[in-house]
């Protein structure tokens, strides 16, 4: 599976990994709802540091989880994007909903 | 149009072949000596492509996609995606941005992506027989040799 997290006051971070498709999509966020609902955070945040590729199924759970974030009047937060996941998030629009924090080329990993 | 070292491949609307048709295309577009970026391009259109045919033009079925790699004249990278599916009824519709009839799990921006990543995007569709992609790809020569 590919997502590990953690809780750390009431910030969830969700640490994505490996490539994100239809095939591991339907997994990645049935397991962040199971998160979220466990935890109800009042921060989100989705960390992209090690996703290896993502097409438009990766926008998907962005819209998911900025939806159910929304409904619990809490943020979400899309944390060190690499640079083919931000290009999707780009041409799909996704910055004019949220800000898109770019993997910095120095961020060891 | 000319043609170079074309390659048919067959295989099952099983999710799993999502990875391997992009990998597969990738490897194929390697010896035009693309760069990471386009490589990234190339993969991301492939995966919207190839994920259309599994969730779109079988819903309910595993049917076969068929996905033909060539080499055209001036560096240009083609893929056809074509399937025996349900075929789409509006084309330009299907096109929109945000519009699915996938449900929430899709995000409507699969011919966008192709659209944006691909220099040519052309959608052929008779309801009842199938869907054919074609996607172009300049691939830039670089400097050297």
């Amino acid at each position: 599976m590919n997502l590990t997290s953690f809780l750390q006051e009431k910030q969830l971070t969700i640490c994505l990994t490996g490539e994100i498709d239809h095939h591991s999509a339907r997994e990645i966020m049935q397991a962040l709802e199971r998160k979220v609902e466990l935890y109800l955070p009042a921060r989100c945040v989705l960390d992209f540091g090690e996703v290896a590729f993502m097409d438009s199924s990766g926008i998907a759970i962005v819209l998911f989880a900025l939806r159910r974030m929304r409904e619990l009047d809490g943020v979400l937060e899309l944390l060190s994007i690499p640079p083919q996941p931000y290009k999707v998030m780009k041409a799909s629009g996704l910055d004019r909903l949220i800000e898109l924090k770019r993997r910095e080329l120095h961020e060891v990993r | 149009m000319k043609y170079d070292n074309q390659i048919t491949l067959e295989f099952p609307s099983l999710s799993r072949n999502e990875a391997f048709a992009r990998g597969v295309a990738a490897v194929y577009c390697a010896q035009l000596d693309p760069t990471l970026d386009e490589l990234g391009d190339v993969k991301t259109a492939v995966s919207e492509a190839v994920t259309n045919c599994i969730v779109h033009a079988y819903p309910d079925s595993v049917g076969t996609v068929i996905m033909r790699l060539r080499i055209l004249e001036g560096g240009i990278l083609e893929i056809m995606v074509r399937d025996r599916g349900v075929g789409i009824a509006d084309v330009e519709q299907a096109r929109a941005p945000m519009f699915t009839t996938g449900g929430a799990g899709r995000s409507g921006m699969g011919f966008t992506i192709m659209e944006s990543f691909m220099t040519h995007l052309r959608v052929v569709s008779t309801p009842g027989r199938g869907t054919t992609v074609y996607l172009r790809r300049k691939i830039v020569r670089r400097g050297g040799a």
